[in-house]
């Protein structure tokens, strides 16, 4: 790439260089300054809820998390805070909405990327380029708005009858807001991402490949299974590792659909579970957000936001190790 | 990295060879998984017709002209409540805000990673940082956000209470939340862009003399000019379409309310809402509950999406790097 370098070889602009150096390396030094000091404000901030409930037992179960939180907001005083919470059911829901969408999601991504790369007439194929863009364009506050005023209403329409309110009545009350229309919602606004890198993926893997295996008599799905998806499956990993992380952070969208109640679904209640209110981590906090002016109710905000972070930062280190054997093949991602 | 998929290759050229290949000679469950493709295709662009559609045919009904000159006023009778003229400005100037912070980093860090690239364990950690940015969830983003502006030597970006209290939640603020989002898509962008760039551009500049500082501002930077637009357009559609950020940061207040006398500082200084947060504000979850005015303003919000994809799209199509 640079095979000669032109700063050795005279030292009056060398100096200037040297200068023009600094400066953008002071940039790249400030913003990893940042992000550091993002990372220590947010845990120093958060501390008092952790420490507070002896760290492990935050992340367990324990009561209704929507009591407590509103007990910390209501009882507590300047010098008594109350932190006592158990995030189980929130942390619950963030698990499900996101690992159900991401698994809905993945699948139908590999199906819809092997479509646009091999099997798609060329007209449809110009279609899908900017349809794929255009979805995930889309800002999330539209998908929640579609969610809660078209697709809830017709949801608690047509499948929530009597019978499966009374199931759960008395635990829960089931309204058209619910995980199950939180993971759809979910699995369309995270497919796209993980198509175009599919896409991109498949359309690199070295045409001598597929080409010798149609030689030999297979037939054009089977190469597509066998070769172009193998050789692109770091690209499908690091795909759903940055969908993960997507669908981890999506805050509006799911405040809105997500039927705004802390709740963790009981998946022993069968189909009922996909009808019961589930809110995640990060609707949470948009859900309180009114609150941050209470000191002890922030520091349990920042406590979400240092899980979210930690789990995001472990998503990227994930996905960069996923992205490593694609350098093999002169993929960027 | 970054989720932009502008790079959809063109197909593979020349299929006819394989055509001799016959569906009907394949086993059952390959046919299956053929129609299976098919439908995930097709379901692609369903759903994307209805959500179009779909807002389209409620914002065309629920559009009036009136609401893009009119003020929003808290009524909660929804023929009285006003237009979104107020985050219709708050979107293009915190969008304006955000891309003046984003670019002129976004542009230094990626040239540095490129040029530079040393100390090496120190881009290594820049461009981890970088990626860490990318998948942070914005809420985070916005809550540190509102804890560093909330500072009191930071007051003069924001609002002061009568007892010092710092409020925190400004333009100011949120736009440099805002420039955060924007800055991996840049910074992804215009790497993209030096990386395509043939070696003999640089050794041209250096055999004239040029040192790497005038090689890389009047040389490759120019020469990747269209990879930094597009990077630009696709972190505009980032900022305009975020709203945990304005909802936490910006204050989301109904108007643009300035804080201070001084014409311009006292609007970037003040609270306002954006689009988005309009629309978050009157849904079911927001406190105005309005959902014509809230389906307009979403309809108002796709079309700007529409018209960055249809920038992003000209830019990148219209050939970038070495050709330019």
């Amino acid at each position: 790439m640079r095979p000669f370098s032109p700063e050795k070889s005279r030292s009056s602009s060398g100096a200037a260089d040297r200068r023009a150096e600094l400066m953008l390396g002071a940039s790249a030094v400030g913003v990893l300054a940042l992000i550091a000091l993002m990372t220590v404000t947010v845990f120093i901030n958060a501390w008092p809820s952790f420490s507070h409930n002896s760290f492990y037992k935050w992340f367990l179960p324990g009561g209704d998390v929507d009591v407590q939180l509103r007990s910390i907001i209501t009882e507590s005083t300047p010098g008594h805070p109350i932190y006592h919470l158990r995030a189980w059911p929130l942390l619950w829901a963030t698990m499900l909405t996101t690992g159900l969408a991401v698994l809905i999601g993945i699948s139908f991504s590999i199906l819809a990327a092997v479509f646009i790369v091999e099997f798609a007439p060329g007209g449809l194929r110009q279609i899908l380029d900017p349809v794929v863009r255009l979805l995930a364009g889309v800002p999330s506050v539209v998908y929640g708005l579609i969610g809660i005023l078209a697709i809830a209403p017709w949801v608690e329409h047509n499948f929530i009858s009597e019978q499966r309110k009374e199931s759960v009545a008395g635990v829960v009350q089931l309204t058209g807001a619910n995980l199950g229309v939180a993971v759809l919602i979910l699995t369309v606004m995270i497919t796209p991402i993980m198509v175009a890198i599919i896409v991109n993926a498949l359309s690199a893997v070295p045409r001598a490949w597929t080409e010798g295996s149609t030689a030999l008599g297979v037939n054009r799905w089977r190469t597509t299974w066998r070769i172009s998806l193998r050789t692109a499956r770091p690209a499908i990993i690091a795909a759903a590792v940055l969908a993960t992380a997507r669908a981890l952070g999506e805050a509006i969208m799911l405040a809105l659909v997500s039927g705004g109640r802390g709740f963790a679904p009981n998946l022993l209640d069968g189909t009922t579970a996909l009808f019961e209110p589930a809110r995640p981590l990060a609707a949470t906090i948009i859900h309180y957000y009114e609150d941050l002016s209470n000191p002890a109710m922030a520091a349990t905000l920042y406590a979400m936001a240092a899980v979210l972070l930690v789990s995001s930062a472990l998503l990227s280190l994930a996905g960069w190790g996923a992205k490593q054997p694609l350098k093999r093949y002169g993929i960027r991602t | 990295m970054a989720a932009h998929p502008q790079a959809l290759e063109p197909p593979l050229a020349n299929r006819q060879g394989r055509r001799r290949d016959s569906l009907s000679a394949w086993p059952l469950i390959d046919r299956l998984a053929y129609v299976l493709c098919w439908a995930a295709g097709i379901g692609l662009c369903a759903v994307t017709a209805a959500i179009v559609l779909f807002m389209f045919v409620k914002g065309i009904s629920y559009l009036r002209p009136s609401l893009f000159v009119q003020s929003p006023t808290g009524s909660l009778n929804q023929s009285q409540a006003g237009g979104f003229l107020d985050p219709i400005e708050g979107t293009l100037l915190l969008t304006a805000l955000g891309v003046a912070i984003a670019a002129p980093i976004g542009v230094a860090l990626a040239a540095w990673l490129s040029e530079y690239h040393r100390p090496a364990w120190l881009a290594r950690a820049v461009e981890s940082g970088v990626e860490m940015i990318a998948g942070a969830p914005s809420v985070v983003l916005a809550i540190f956000g509102l804890l560093v502006f909330s500072q009191g030597f930071l007051g003069f970006l924001s609002q002061r209470s009568a007892g010092g209290a710092v409020y925190g939640r400004s333009f100011f603020a949120a736009g440099v939340i805002m420039a955060l989002l924007a800055i991996p898509l840049i910074v992804a962008a215009t790497r993209e862009g030096l990386a395509q760039l043939p070696a003999q551009l640089r050794e041209a500049s250096y055999a004239l003399g040029k040192n790497k500082a005038t090689t890389i501002r009047h040389v490759l930077l120019p020469a990747v000019r269209q990879d930094i637009a597009s990077g630009i357009a696709l972190g505009m559609g980032r900022i305009i379409g975020d709203t945990a950020i304005v909802v936490i940061l910006l204050g989301s207040t109904l108007r643009l309310e300035g804080a201070g006398g001084v014409p311009i500082l006292s609007t970037l200084r003040g609270t306002g809402s954006t689009l988005t947060a309009y629309v978050y504000q009157n849904s079911p979850a927001g406190e105005g509950n309005a959902a014509q005015k809230a389906y307009a303003a979403a309809f108002v919000l796709l079309m700007l999406v529409l018209l960055l994809n249809f920038v992003v799209t000209r830019l990148s199509s219209s050939g970038s790097g070495a050709g330019a």
